[in-house]
């Protein structure tokens, strides 16, 4: 399992990162092993607002539908609109395949170093 | 295939309908549809091929082994379908006078003692038409009990997380808030968990047993006493009592009320298709809230017409009366040996989530034989397909990565079980040398992989003539 140092990370299994000053959304390594194979996204619209804690939208992998939790409050700058033709990619590059960027962030909510997720998935697993 | 509209040619029938035998009415003003249905019109010959060509496109337990775990794909015995097809059954008309449907009436009869003496319930209703529906209708006895000693305050059920995937859908779908509670290490309801989840908001809790891993829980009756202590009560999903039916009964565990799927556990398995029979037990104390429940005074809930799929407990009925008293528990018995056997042949290569004894079914843990092969327990089971066997339930439940959930039935015989085992362990060594065939399978089906999420999401339901 990879946790890349850059990132800081959600409980509930998103990573972010802070670039040109807007916060990059994906999901981890750990989600999208834990998740299977990942064969839908639904994705939010660029414009969208977005509030921490809450749902922006959902993977469908061949076991379940999740929901994907925003780690920031703010709106939504861009959407990788290349993840509906290929939501493979969530499996295969998890941290290349952002899924959406934030800009205007005027609240984060808890985020976790990647030591500290680390610990946290090995208790969840 | 071509659907059965695009074979209709204008002007063709047949003529299979018997003649009309009631006087013609004629309808009342904006009733009557102004045009004729644009029905297929066919000859009888062509109607047959159609049915036939659709019936060769699918695998049934008539076509062979069908280990969908949770679903109870057994046999179902063809003097089941001879009783059900008998004309006192299928020519009754439900509000016929009560002289002319004493036969029926005694076949509910029969069903509700047969079913009671089995689960250990005072009464049963026959009306939900499958096994959601069942629960459904159990938890909402649940709810008017409360609401009967007004007692409000409870708002929550408890469900563990290796509870029937329908579980945690009922209760919210019944207006309860759902508390998911952590198994413990050997699978079973963490003791500790369900201690902190339980209070005086506690309507209730939801539990199968023997659970969605195949295991029996050892504390049921410390589970459903923690319940009761603090007022809650306990619904039994009957998903799998085909493992402990005859043998221990879901009343004498302490459970108030319950559901059986006539349609898997006593004959008619349909896996996913239909129609079923969710009958609902409970205890004496909830019997006034059952729908079509005959005690006045009480407001009794109505969840479908009649007496439900009332076919379907015809054959359950002659299936329970065929095996009789000692036939139940042996069934029961010999599924539980049956899924011993299979997962015993098949360890060494795919390996069971708990190393011990279980009980109608069993669940594979594929997560290291992906990561050693990239080859998936969804892989797994298509490359089954190409071997004529119905691939287990998959991914289910969710405690387990790649998951496969086979349940043999007691229906097979060991020759069946014995090349089912060879089949998945040649599919293991398959993995290692040729990855890329497996992740392509089938390659003999009529169907391989299908859009599942497309055809969920936006399914094309309706045919429309271009």
């Amino acid at each position: 399992m990879n946790y890349p140092k850059e990132l800081r990370y959600t409980k509930t299994h998103e990573w972010t990162k802070e670039e040109d000053g807007a916060y990059v959304v994906g999901i981890s390594d750990f989600a999208q092993h834990s998740l299977g194979d990942v064969v839908f996204i639904n994705l939010p619209q660029e414009g969208d607002d977005v509030k921490s804690g809450e749902a922006f939208g959902d993977v469908e992998s061949v076991k379940a539908v999740s929901d994907i939790v925003s780690p920031v409050t703010g709106r939504i700058c861009a959407v990788n609109e290349e993840l509906v033709d290929s939501p493979e990619l969530l499996n295969s590059d998890p941290y290349g395949a952002w899924i959406i960027k934030v800009a205007d962030v005027s609240e984060t909510g808890e985020l976790l170093s990647a030591a500290d997720y680390e610990e946290f998935c090995r208790q969840e697993d | 295939m071509k659907l059965i509209f695009e074979k209709s040619t204008q002007g063709r029938s047949c003529s299979i309908l018997p003649p009309c035998d009631v006087e013609q009415i004629e309808l009342k003003e904006g009733l009557a549809r102004k045009t004729k249905p644009d029905l297929p019109q066919l000859s009888e010959t062509d109607v047959s091929r159609h049915y036939t060509e659709l019936c060769n496109r699918v695998h049934g337990v008539n076509n062979g082994f069908y280990p969908l775990g949770s679903c109870t794909m057994k046999y179902n015995p063809r003097i089941d379908e001879q009783m059900a097809a008998l004309e006192g059954f299928t020519s009754i008309h439900p509000l016929a006078p009560d002289y002319s449907t004493k036969g029926c009436k005694a076949v509910l009869d029969t069903a509700e003692k047969c079913l009671c003496e089995i689960t250990g319930m005072d009464g049963m209703t026959f009306q939900p038409a499958a096994g959601a529906h069942g629960e459904f209708t159990g938890v909402l006895l649940i709810k008017q009990y409360h609401a009967s000693r007004n007692d409000t305050r409870r708002t929550k059920i408890i469900v563990p997380d290796s509870a029937h995937g329908t579980n945690p859908a009922t209760a919210a779908m019944c207006g309860f808030e759902v508390v998911n509670i952590p198994s413990a290490p050997d699978g079973c309801v963490d003791l500790q968990a369900l201690k902190g989840a339980l209070g005086e908001d506690t309507a209730g809790l939801m539990l199968t047993n023997p659970n969605t891993l195949g295991i029996f829980d050892e504390n049921i009756l410390e589970i459903t006493r923690m319940v009761h202590e603090v007022g809650g009560l306990c619904y039994y999903d009957g998903a799998n009592l085909n493992a402990v039916m005859g043998v221990v009964r879901p009343g004498d565990m302490g459970f108030d009320c319950i559901h059986l799927n006539l349609h898997k556990t006593f004959a008619t398995p349909h896996g996913g298709g239909g129609p079923g029979a969710g009958a609902v037990g409970c205890k004496a104390f909830l019997r006034a809230f059952l729908p079509g429940s005959a005690i006045k005074g009480h407001e009794g809930i109505q969840v479908r017409s009649f007496a439900g799929n009332f076919l379907v407990v015809v054959k359950a009925v002659t299936y329970i009366l065929t095996l009789g008293k000692e036939g139940i528990p042996e069934a029961a018995r010999n599924a539980v040996l049956n899924a011993n056997y299979l997962m015993r042949r098949i360890q060494g290569t795919f390996e069971p989530a708990f190393d011990r004894i279980c009980m109608h079914e069993f669940v594979l843990d594929l997560s290291r034989f992906k990561e050693e092969t990239g080859v998936s327990a969804l892989d797994v089971a298509k490359s089954l397909i190409d071997r004529g066997i119905h691939p287990p339930t998959m991914y289910f439940p969710l405690i387990v990565h790649e998951a496969l959930m086979p349940e043999p039935t007691e229906t097979e015989s060991k020759e069946t079980l014995d090349e089912a085992a060879d089949i998945f362990r040649e599919l293991y060594e398959l993995a290692r040398k040729d990855p890329d065939y497996m992740k392509s399978s089938p390659h003999n089906a009529q169907i391989g992989r299908p859009d599942e999420v497309q055809a969920a999401r936006n399914p094309i339901l309706r045919w429309k003539r271009t």
